[in-house]
């Protein structure tokens, strides 16, 4: 349904390019739960704006982001409005970056659908009670006419989830949503989300540096470093026998709340330097497993892992 | 080492005022916290955003105006309007922030701000001195002296957290106040700053006070860990402990909901229904009763004090009543 | 002796030494610095501007009459016998009276460039530093600030300049300072804000961590990082100051005859438009339009360097 190919994109900045991402592929599948797993520039972020096509000004894209048999990166600004509003639905981690202060709820929530379906007022108000009730938003009626201002985090977050369910659109991007919310509210927005995705059939991508959250969320895993896929694979088996040592490094630093040990193993050594397109394994400098070949060349992605070392010989 | 009794900490804000002669509101911050702390020990606080932990820890600190409570520091209560006694805390406590960026001041090499504290804390030093221990800090805490003459913006976030973990520790202090301190940090980086902290901790005989909403950061590196619910303490109990058997409803919840990231293990999250109460306006019984699902009608009525049990503090009639014959829920009846 | 040096030179500790203080980086202003230089039209502005400045300080070198003397010869036959000449030394012609008015424009040039450089900087960092106690602190001291500001603004300048002169007279050090107490808002609004988005960054705790006063924290530590927008906004006061003087002296309350400014000269050569002297508004008018255009530049330059949105 959705298939981004060899991606790349790229920032010219004051200090010259910075290659945020590069070479990225994959595809999602109607109804799938797909997680896009980084650390802060990894890339992640990017791609998702790059789908919606709100990347920044000043990025060089180069690729292909294939939705239903057409190219988004080569699509109108119209056409892109119209993709944005009724097929691709977005999810940002700030909430009151989706929301305006100055629109009521109602407003906010009805206008998408009478604009771009033409859907009468009230078939529009009807429609937006019901994704009220579908996020599980309490006394939706007396809430339709409220301000954002007027609710808390997590409830925000849930009327954006509600924007994005108006049009019944085919795939949800969620970029971070949860960050900002307490774990108790997060819990709740996740349990929602995964409701939401089984009785719709919505496909999910799912962009997080919680490797908790996507445990108990998506069956599908794609981890970023430095703009470049490390490892793809089913979450159970990504958890069970990471096949890259950097998912490796990933899972043993997450602090386990379960795992009664003290020590936590960081993966030593600074994110990687962006200015220059990666000629080698970009985690290479801070790989436990690192011999020299890794230093010098790239390594593709091969069933699912993009690590020059056979997967017996990882530590 | 250091021992707070009875924390009170409140907000005047201006703008609920309805006309200008009106009385400002007050929002209750901190409402009522104690614990103890001995040398080379943390204590992690914990808690979801608002609940007053960060403003304990900077009224600790001095930072925010303490209504009510005492701090001992070392033997010695803290006046926090006189400056000798002042000047004493900031000596022995210091604390780190949670932004690593924005807690380095922009304009100073990192030689400058890892120096600064000496100059008030160790006037005896002289300059090369000076010089000497912040580049052998800078060392310890992972920044090559060779960087020293660099500004913040060309570090990563890890390492200006090394750096801020260097500017606090320098002058050796004994109590580290930490706000916070990976939450703006990646995994991998996390653990790498946890670990240093340890590490700090053993070698100086620190006693830290771990400030963080991510349950699992604060087991791992917590000894105690005390639960925060709108400014009140609601739990305290030793870190396993907690983990394993949570007493306090609310400490339950939280616990519930902390995700595992193991894909054969299901949480079960519990939902927490209802309203919180506004910190302007609390109600007189227990804080956590509106949205508690074992609430009694007791617990409306008056706060629950912290009891004893298992090893655990918590601030529940349950615990009271555990042994005695239960009293009819209020949901039921 | 010299062995002996050559051998420290030589020794690992030295090298180390040397490569540790290698590594020094620039400075937020030295970066600036590169950034502005880069700016072709900045730097083309700072070159005229010099050239302006020389020519307040040494025109007068090249002049064979004094600003105030008065051409007899001249007089009563300006439209014919007045315009610029290389014959009779004036350069620029002369004005109504007679006077030379290459030396007037110089002394005017002067006048109004030490008004933009004195008064400019001076009420800017008057603003500054009560804005910038005023975002520190807050509260009362905050409202009282803010409502002698609203207050000021709404009094129109020009009665200052009367009332003023009236008083102390129209000397240049009191045009200076009437400049320098009308313009006392400038800048204050700008660095409060800065202050009060500053004043909540960590590392204004981490200095009070130190014990560190109030005022300290100020000048040590919130101070170099608004000094970007204290020199962006002086760029932009200089020209608004000479501006503002010129105005004065247009309308006749600026400064005392003999002594003139561009906004004088201005101001008669004006008001002979119609004679046919234009010479008398064209030199004042270039001048006036040269220093104003490459201030500008020169502020538009710094903004880009100093600007961390901007880049």
């Amino acid at each position: 349904m959705l298939s981004v190919e060899n991606l790349h994109i790229r920032f010219r900045t004051g200090d010259g390019l910075v290659h945020a991402v590069n070479d990225v592929s994959f595809s999602v599948d109607a109804g799938s739960r797909l997680a896009v797993v980084g650390e802060s520039g990894s890339g992640k972020s990017q791609i998702a704006l790059a789908i919606m096509g709100l990347l920044a000004k000043n990025a060089e894209v180069e690729g292909r982001i294939m939705w239903d048999g057409q190219d988004l990166l080569g699509t109108s600004n119209r056409e892109m409005n119209r993709i944005r509003a009724r097929e691709i639905g977005i999810i940002f981690q700030d909430p009151m970056s989706s929301l305006n202060p100055y629109m009521t709820i109602e407003r906010q929530l009805t206008e998408i659908v009478e604009h771009h379906e033409g859907m009468s007022r009230r078939a529009a108000r009807a429609r937006a009670l019901e994704v009220m009730d579908a996020v599980r938003i309490p006394d939706a009626k007396a809430r339709l006419r409220a301000y954002p201002h007027e609710f808390s985090g997590g409830m925000r977050q849930r009327i954006v989830i509600a924007m994005a369910l108006m049009c019944q659109p085919k795939l949800i991007l969620a970029d971070e949503p949860t960050t900002a919310l307490d774990v108790t509210v997060q819990a709740q927005i996740m349990q929602l989300l995964q409701d939401v995705q089984s009785d719709l059939g919505t496909s999910v991508v799912l962009i997080t540096h919680d490797l908790g959250v996507v445990a108990g969320f998506c069956e599908d895993v794609l981890v970023l470093y430095g703009g470049r896929v490390m490892e793809t694979a089913k979450t159970m088996a990504l958890f069970d026998q990471p096949g890259h040592p950097y998912t490796r490094g990933l899972l043993r630093a997450v602090p386990n709340i379960e795992d009664p040990s003290d020590a936590l193993t960081a993966i030593p050594g600074s994110p990687p330097n962006q200015h220059r397109f990666p000629v080698a394994c970009p985690f290479a400098p801070r790989c436990a497993d690192v011999v020299d070949i890794c230093r010098e060349t790239l390594p593709q992605l091969r069933d699912g892992r993009a690590c020059l070392r056979p997967i017996e010989e990882l530590t | 080492m250091l021992s707070v009794q009875n924390a009170y900490v409140e907000f005047r804000v201006a703008q609920t005022k309805k006309w200008p002669w009106s009385p400002a509101g007050v929002v209750h911050a901190v409402n009522g916290v104690s614990f103890d702390l001995e040398a080379g020990k943390t204590i992690g606080i914990v808690g979801e955003s608002g609940c007053g932990k960060s403003t304990l820890i900077r009224s600790v600190a001095g930072l925010a105006p303490l209504v009510s409570g005492t701090v001992t520091l070392d033997g010695e209560q803290v006046e926090y309007g006189n400056r000798a006694s002042m000047q004493r805390l900031r000596a022995t406590m210091q604390m780190i922030f949670q932004d690593p960026i924005a807690s380095l001041n922009p304009r100073m090499t990192i030689r400058e701000i890892v120096t600064e504290p000496l100059t008030f804390f160790r006037p005896e030093m002289g300059a090369a001195d000076r010089k000497a221990a912040a580049l052998a800090m800078l060392e310890r805490v992972g920044i090559p002296p060779a960087q020293a003459n660099r500004f913040p913006h060309e570090f990563s976030g890890g390492q200006c957290q090394r750096i801020g973990i260097a500017r606090a520790l320098v002058a050796e202090p004994k109590v580290l106040l930490c706000d916070e301190p990976v939450s703006a940090l990646d995994v991998s980086i996390q653990a790498q700053v946890v670990n240093l902290l340890k590490e700090l901790q053993r070698e100086m005989g620190l006693a830290l006070v771990f400030v963080a909403h991510d349950l699992g950061v604060v087991r791992h590196i917590s000894d105690e860990v005390l639960v925060m619910y709108m400014g009140a303490q609601m739990e305290r109990a030793p870190a396993a402990d907690l983990v394993r058997a949570p007493q306090h409803p609310y400490a339950k919840a939280l616990l519930s909901a902390v995700p595992v990231p193991d894909p054969n293990v299901r949480i079960a999250p519990q939902m927490l229904e209802g309203d919180l109460p506004s910190p302007m306006d609390l109600p007189p019984g227990c804080l956590f009763a509106s949205r508690c699902p074992h609430a009694m009608a007791k617990c409306i009525k008056a706060r629950p004090p912290m009891v004893q049990r298992k090893g655990h503090e918590a601030a529940c009639y349950l615990l009271d009543d555990a042994s005695k014959k239960p009293e009819p829920s209020l949901i039921d009846g | 002796m010299i062995g002996a040096v050559k051998r420290r030179l030589n020794s690992a500790t030295f090298a180390d030494e040397r490569a540790g203080e290698m590594v020094a980086s620039r400075s937020f202003w030295a970066d600036a610095g590169r950034r502005f230089l880069r700016n072709r039209m900045a730097v083309f502005s700072v070159g005229m501007l010099s050239v302006l400045v020389l020519f307040a300080i040494f025109g007068n070198l090249f002049s064979r009459w004094s600003f105030e003397e008065i051409d007899w010869n001249v007089l009563g036959r300006i439209k014919q016998d007045g315009g610029p000449s290389l014959e009779n030394g004036h350069w620029f012609g002369v004005d109504e009276l007679g006077r030379d008015l290459y030396a007037r424009v110089v002394q005017g040039t002067r006048t109004s460039l030490l008004v933009g450089i004195i008064a400019g900087p001076v009420s800017v960092i008057l603003g500054a530093t009560l804005g910038a106690l005023s975002g520190y602190y807050g509260g009362r001291f905050d409202r009282t600030v803010l409502g002698a500001y609203t207050i000021w603004l709404a009094i129109p300048y020009i009665i200052f300049f009367v009332v003023w002169q009236a008083f102390f007279g129209r000397s240049m050090s009191q045009m200076i300072l009437v400049i320098i107490l009308v313009n006392w808002t400038a800048g204050l609004l700008i660095v409060r804000g800065q202050v009060m988005m500053l004043k909540n960054r960590e590392f204004v705790d981490a200095a009070r961590m130190l014990g560190m006063s109030d005022l300290a924290i100020i000048f040590r530590h919130l101070a170099p990082n608004v000094l970007w927008v204290v020199v962006i906004y002086t760029s932009l006061v200089i020209p608004e100051v000479i501006m503002m003087e010129s105005l004065v002296s247009f309308l006749g309350v600026g400064i005392q005859e003999p002594n003139t400014s561009l906004g004088a000269l201005l101001s008669e050569g004006a008001s002979t438009m119609t004679f046919g002297t234009l010479w008398q508004l064209g030199f004042p008018a270039a001048i006036f339009v040269l220093a104003q255009v490459s201030l500008f530049y020169i502020g538009d330059g710094l903004r880009d360097a100093l600007d961390p949105k901007e880049r």
